[in-house]
């Protein structure tokens, strides 16, 4: 048994930091990565010798160490990704503003180090420009993509050096988990969670002191928690930035939750495909260990916990509540029938709770602050932040964090920054790929667990893809119907065969083949996989289908009855036709026509053949007089 | 309180309401039985009550108040509920999920070997789908045939899992699974390999439970066909003692009545020379087993003798038991026995060639047929049993014929093998074997003659997957088990291994119930089938004027004219066999490498067995303690350990391949000492060499 002293540490963290006068702070979560921040960090560490205040780095295995007044660091996913890779540049002595670097190159990295390191200059180019007013803002304080957000759960990512548990618990880490076990009953830890109303964040928004009362309850000599870390929504990447950015906060939230629930052994089960992530927890739950965190009689109470990270087997539907514990058996990852719940027969067999990695992201800020502070934000029945991951036809996607009950316009156009190019908002999709769509009559609703199911929709995942008037909304729900059907595990037949046969449907409405009755047997069939399916994969899929037809209809319609699609993105459905009035006979289109589908002698009006037309477009592309168009 | 509930005030403790009817909840376990047992036939794919379950077919849902729309056999009741069965959405549920399967489904029926049985056509019959309006884009996959049992046809499964979980749960082989997902599903042997290449020991129980033709029993009749009507072969026919219970059903007559005559009428209508029973053979095997037995007893060698007439038993005991082969019975199945002694005795008398003799076997069993192509049962090339079909194949056979089966005049089988005590007909049901042995034995063993009275065993009769006795004969105490499913049979035999258990003879039948309940037996309507086709076997035993096999005179016949006393060289000739350790799988063996590749100098290999064998004799366990301590010695860079797959040594297992010489029942302190003596000797020659060449210098 190990007796942590937090406040020792902390203490030795900040006199060691106390000579620090500043550091500069390079974003390494994924997206910025992708963008070359590897390189970035690599000419700073490289340029070392030359930083006022640093004479010298070592790169060991917790980061780089240097010798002076500033720290190089390597920190998670700030949120902006498509600004990336950003580079803060933050002052510990002055109290001065940070600078928030966007876009930074390798080369850019000289001048940063002169300016703004050597004179406390700025390097205007690089700082954020807002598209539209075309203001500079040198903090990311005042950027309004954060100026809206309240970060909760993802407080300190960005900041905190995720490899460093030290550094975690300088910024008050672990105190929460000490506070629980040694001063709480189970009990009284689970009464708390219930009180901030805190729901699950992996999308069903089941209360999560509920549950680990239910486990609690159980008598059972083993129990498990279950960190569900298997983000497998395209385009979302909550869970993984909160791993990669604070994945010591994850870990605490779970050191709370197997307390209050009476567990004594764990599992993260994250994404094989994260390899950053599955690192990064590695390497926190090491860490823990190592420091007492995590073991026997920890806090010097009586309370027994370790855990370890299992690898995602690289299937959707593992991020069902039974399938991933299918697959921590290493049994197939398919969802089995509930009841019973999980809290009474989970893994192995034994009462488990499951949680998302968010969820327990956000446990440590209840305890420390108190239920009462956590319900100052979001709406009575969905307290507290959710983070989004914002993606598709909006300037500025990224990873957001905002209070729930926020409306779709305040995320869109106020963090997101509008349309990009002149579009117009046609439809979001939120809640990942077994979501729904929201209209533009949805802008002003407020976003929580309870207002979205109403009109067909889900928080789900927390995945929201804004969609402008250039795309085709059919051919939206048959992308999202293709992952699904995709991702089904093929044990229950409406899944299986439903969204099957639902995708074949989309697919020939989209390729101009359908025939009377589709629309019917569409939702006839939606119908009955949402209400007859295993599991929530299935019980959802039909979603974004049921919630475009309600919303689009016309459409829909148009490309059934019509064979025409207004957004003019189907390209079996598009006629091509030459305007009589500006075709000036050049023969130009005729000669390139690949099928030969234009007839027209020269200095004759062309005509296209509609029969033979493959819809390519090639002829448009080539009129000088824009006598072609797709109609 | 009226006013917030609407439920029925008709609802006591106990007691739910399905459709507006009160229904007693009873010792039911979901609230599927309930409702099936108040009168109401929910259809159902994936529910099967001797299984998990399973909650993937989504038939069986119904509407509960205050709930919504649930599966059944996933509920359990609670006093109370309301409960609707067939409201405007379950019906829709019902009609679609039956249409999209018809989507996707190889609609072949006329020439589906299910056609009778097939569940999804009775479905879609009940459910009135009038048309498939979806698109139908049938994608064929290819039919296995590998397997001599049982036919894999993945164009027609619907994917409940059945088969999965009755080889899983029930027979504890796990032959076959789920693989890929979504619409790609297939059901599959692992590594995608025929059923005839892998662990199936063709119990033939997944045919048994497919609802559709996606698994079949491999149909023989066309060769029989063939060789009834060739002139020049001579067709000797035995039924096995479940066909006569079994083959009523079949043709819609009540379960449990025997039909022998009728099946010896039959056959010779359709051009059978000679029509005989397995019963003999299994009084034949009793003399032998039982000398066997008591030899083994006498001698003080290896016990519990295991019986050897389950071709699926002794498979497992192949694969998974290697090292228990030597307590297998030597005896060859009563359907070998019966083959090798018609083909030896019918060549003389007959004056032809074995190959001239065609033997059938009339068979409630899948296995069979498995058993009759091992080359064991060759003699001089020709085999003991030319062809083997079930009770069902032979009521085809009998339908084709135009034959009305209930009306058939009974004829009398031939002589001498048609004779039977009722001891030889008990082996049809689980306990059988066993209490033809004890009848055997116990005569033997206390040298008097055991009256009337004393013949029964009750305690090893019954449908327990598991049944013990202790019996004494005078002195000797015998201890017996009796054990049907394959996988209650590994729980005993591992017990037996650990030392938990101890008994003098163990009889093991795969199918549960034994062979009346054999795959090739027509499928059981509902659990009281099974016990009247048990009750069946023990009329037999009781209307028979013989009860002990080896007062069977025509059996002493053959022991004066041939085989002259149970165990002689000649019996050991035409009766008994020996078995040998089998691979799990075809596929995927360790290419052991050439020993040429060890040239000195070069790295020392330690390849680890850590094949299902050897890894339960401490192989993975093995491979880790070795890693430690060539990791604790730093020898890392000289050594290479590393795990393979199967040496073909399984008995003889852990096995280890050190430098490509393999090494048996390994322990750690063994190999780790050759690695170091093999380290320091290497030392040592570099050593010399390199003071060699500072001699030189």
């Amino acid at each position: 048994m190990t007796v942590v002293n937090l406040a020792e540490i902390a203490e030795k963290t900040r006199q060691r930091i106390a000579g620090i006068s500043y550091r500069v702070l390079i974003c390494t979560g994924t997206g910025c990565i992708a963008g070359g921040a590897e390189t970035v960090y690599d000419k700073f560490i490289g340029m070392a010798g030359a930083i006022p205040g640093i004479d010298s780095v070592e790169i060991t295995a917790d980061g780089c160490k240097s010798a002076g007044t500033g720290v190089i660091s390597r920190t998670g996913c700030h949120g902006l990704c498509q600004k990336g890779p950003l580079v803060i540049i933050q002052p510990l002595d002055t109290g001065s503003e940070e600078i928030f670097y966007c876009r930074v190159t390798p080369e850019d990295v000289p001048e940063i180090i002169d300016k703004s390191i050597g004179s406390g200059d700025v390097v205007e180019r690089l700082l954020y420009r807002d598209a539209e007013s075309g203001r500079v803002y040198r903090s990311s304080r005042e950027i309004p993509f954060y100026a809206r957000q309240k970060r909760l759960a993802l407080v300190d990512c960005g900041h905190v050096e995720p490899d460093s548990i030290d550094d975690y618990i300088m910024r008050g880490g672990y105190a929460a988990a000490r506070r629980a076990i040694t001063q709480m009953t189970p009990e009284n830890v689970c009464d708390e969670i219930i009180a901030s109303g805190l729901r699950g964040r992996g999308g069903a928004g089941y209360p999560t002191g509920r549950k680990w009362q239910a486990a609690l309850a159980n008598s059972d000599d083993i129990k498990y928690v279950v960190a569900n870390g298997d983000e497998g929504d395209p385009g979302a990447f909550m869970d993984r930035s909160l791993m990669e950015g604070d994945p010591h906060r994850v870990l605490e939230g779970t050191v709370i939750a197997a307390y209050a629930a009476g567990a004594g052994y764990g599992y993260f089960y994250v994404r094989a495909e994260y390899p950053l992530a599955v690192q990064r927890m590695r390497r926190a739950i090491k860490k823990a260990r190592q420091a007492g965190m995590l073991g026997k009689g920890l806090f010097g109470s009586r309370f027994d916990f370790d855990c370890e990270v299992v690898e995602g087997a690289g299937a959707f539907v593992c991020g069902e509540t039974t399938a991933i514990l299918a697959s921590i058996e290493g049994k197939r990852g398919m969802p089995r029938p509930r009841p019973p719940r999980t809290t009474k027969r989970g893994l192995f067999g034994k009462p488990t709770v499951v949680n998302n990695v968010e969820t327990l992201g956000t446990v440590r800020t209840i305890i420390e602050k108190g239920a009462a502070e956590f319900r100052k934000y979001g709406t009575r029945s969905s307290p507290g932040t959710k983070t989004f991951a914002l993606t598709g036809h909006v300037l500025h996607s990224g990873l957001i964090e905002v209070p729930l009950g926020i409306t779709l316009r305040e995320i869109v156009y106020d963090i997101g920054g509008g349309i990009p190019d002149g579009g117009k908002f046609k439809a979001v999709q939120i809640g990942g790929p077994s979501g729904g769509c929201l209209g533009p009559e949805h802008l002003d609703m407020p976003l929580d667990f309870d207002s979205l199911p109403r009109v067909g929709a889900m928080v789900g995942s927390g995945g929201i893809v804004v969609i402008d008037d250039s795309a085709c909304i059919v051919e939206i729900a048959r992308f999202f119907m293709e992952f699904t059907q995709h991702e089904s595990c093929g044990k229950c037949i409406p899944c299986r065969e439903g969204t099957k046969q639902m995708l074949a449907i989309l697919q020939d409405i989209v390729e101009g083949k359908s025939e009377p009755g589709d629309l019917e047997l569409l939702v006839e069939t939606a119908d009955v996989v949402k209400t007859a399916s295993l599991c929530g994969l299935g019980g959802s899929a039909p979603n974004p289908v049921l919630s475009t037809l309600k919303l689009f209809q016309s459409e829909y319609l148009a490309h059934v009855d019509r064979r025409y699609c207004p957004a003019g993105v189907c390209v079996a459905l598009r006629t091509y036709t030459i305007d009589p009035s500006l075709c000036k006979g050049c023969h130009r289109c005729s000669m390139k026509c690949p099928v030969s589908a234009i007839e027209g002698d020269k200095r004759e009006i062309h005509r296209i053949d509609v029969a033979k037309c493959t819809k390519c477009g090639i002829c448009a592309g080539l009129c000088k007089f824009q006598a072609i168009a797709a109609v | 309180m009226g006013e917030t509930t609407s439920r029925p005030a008709v609802t006591e403790n106990n007691t739910i309401v399905i459709d507006g009817r009160a229904a007693t909840i009873g010792q039911q376990r979901n609230l599927l039985e309930v409702i099936r047992s108040v009168g109401i036939n929910m259809p159902t794919f994936c529910y099967h009550s001797d299984l998990s379950v399973y909650g993937a077919c989504r038939l069986c849902v119904v509407e509960i108040q205050g709930i919504g729309i649930v599966t059944s056999c996933t509920t359990v009741p609670d006093p109370g509920m309301v409960v609707y069965t067939n409201t405007a959405k379950l019906r829709k549920i019902r009609q679609i999920t039956a249409e999209l399967l018809l989507a996707s489904h190889d609609v072949s029926c006329p020439t589906c070997p299910k056609t009778a049985s097939c569940k999804l056509l009775e479905l879609t019959t009940r459910l009135g789908v009038g048309t498939v309006r979806y698109r139908s884009k049938v994608q064929k996959l290819p039919i296995d045939t590998s397997s001599p049992a049982v036919v894999r046809n993945p164009n027609k499964c619907v994917f409940c899992g059945d088969c999965i979980r009755i080889c899983e749960e029930v027979q504890g082989i796990g032959a076959l699974d789920f693989a890929y997902r979504g619409s790609s599903i297939q059901v599959l042997p692992a590594f995608g390999q025929g059923l005839g290449e892998v662990e199936c020991v063709n119990c033939g129980q997944c045919a048994n439970v497919c609802p559709t033709g996606a698994l079949t029993v491999k149909n023989d009749v066309e060769r029989v066909w063939q060789a009834l009507h060739d002139p020049s072969k001579i067709v000797a026919v035995q039924v096995a003692p479940a066909v006569r219970i079994g083959i009523g059903e079949a043709f819609g007559l009540a379960a449990g009545e025997a039909y022998m005559g009728q099946i010896s009428a039959a056959l010779r209508h359709m051009g059978a020379s000679y029509v005989y029973d397995t019963a003999f053979a299994a009084d034949l095997t009793v003399l032998e087993e039982g000398t066997e037995f008591l030899n083994r007893v006498r001698a003080g060698e290896r016990l519990p003798q295991f019986t050897s007439c389950c071709p699926a038993w002794v498979k497992l005991v192949e694969q998974r038991y290697p090292d228990m082969l030597e307590n297998l019975s030597s005896c060859k199945s009563p359907q070998q026995m019966l083959g090798s002694v018609v083909k030896h005795e019918l060549v003389k008398e007959l004056d032809k060639m074995p190959g001239d003799i065609f033997v059938l076997s009339v068979m409630p069993c899948t296995a069979k047929k498995f058993e009759a192509t091992r080359p064991e049962f060759l003699t001089g090339g020709n085999p003991d049993v030319d062809a083997v079909i079930t009770t069902l194949e032979l009521a085809q056979m009998v339908r084709e014929a135009g034959l009305d089966f209930a009306s058939l005049e009974p004829d009398r089988l031939d002589m001498p093998f048609g004779f039977k005590s009722g001891a030889g007909v008990l082996f049809g049901a689980t306990g059988g074997v066993a209490e033809a042995i004890l009848r055997f034995a116990g005569e033997s063993l206390t040298k008097r003659r055991m009256n009337i009275n004393q013949l029964e065993f009750h305690q090893v009769r019954g449908l327990k997957d598991t049944k013990e006795a202790s019996i004494d004969f005078g002195d000797v105490k015998l201890s017996v088990a009796v054990v049907s499913g394959l996988a209650a049979a590994q729980r005993l035999v591992d017990d037996v291994r650990a030392g938990r258990r101890q008994y003098d003879i163990v009889e093991v039948m795969a199918c549960p119930g034994g062979c009346i309940c054999g795959a090739g037996q027509p499928p059981l309507k509902d659990s009281s089938a099974r016990v009247a086709r048990q009750q069946g076997i023990y009329r037999i035993d009781t209307m028979l004027q013989m009860h002990k096999s080896q007062e069977n005179p025509y059996l002493q016949q053959l022991y004066t004219n041939v085989l002259h006393e149970p165990g002689s060289a000649v019996a050991h000739d035409l009766l008994h066999t020996h078995y040998r350790p089998r691979r799990r799988t075809g596929a995927y063996g360790a290419d052991l490498p050439a020993e040429e590749d060890y040239s000195e100098g070069d790295i020392i290999r330690v390849e680890v067995c850590v094949g299902t064998n050897c890894h339960i004799r401490g192989g993975h366990d093995l491979l880790h303690k070795l890693i430690d301590h060539i990791d604790s010695t730093n020898a890392g860079h000289l050594v290479d350990v590393s795990p393979t797959f199967c040496h073909e040594l399984c008995d003889k297992g852990p096995t280890v391949c050190l430098n490509g010489e393999i090494l048996e029942r390994c322990t750690f302190e063994e190999v780790a000492g050759k690695i170091d003596r093999e380290l320091k000797q290497r030392a040592n020659r570099s050593s010399d060499a390199t003071g060699a060449v500072q001699d030189e210098r």
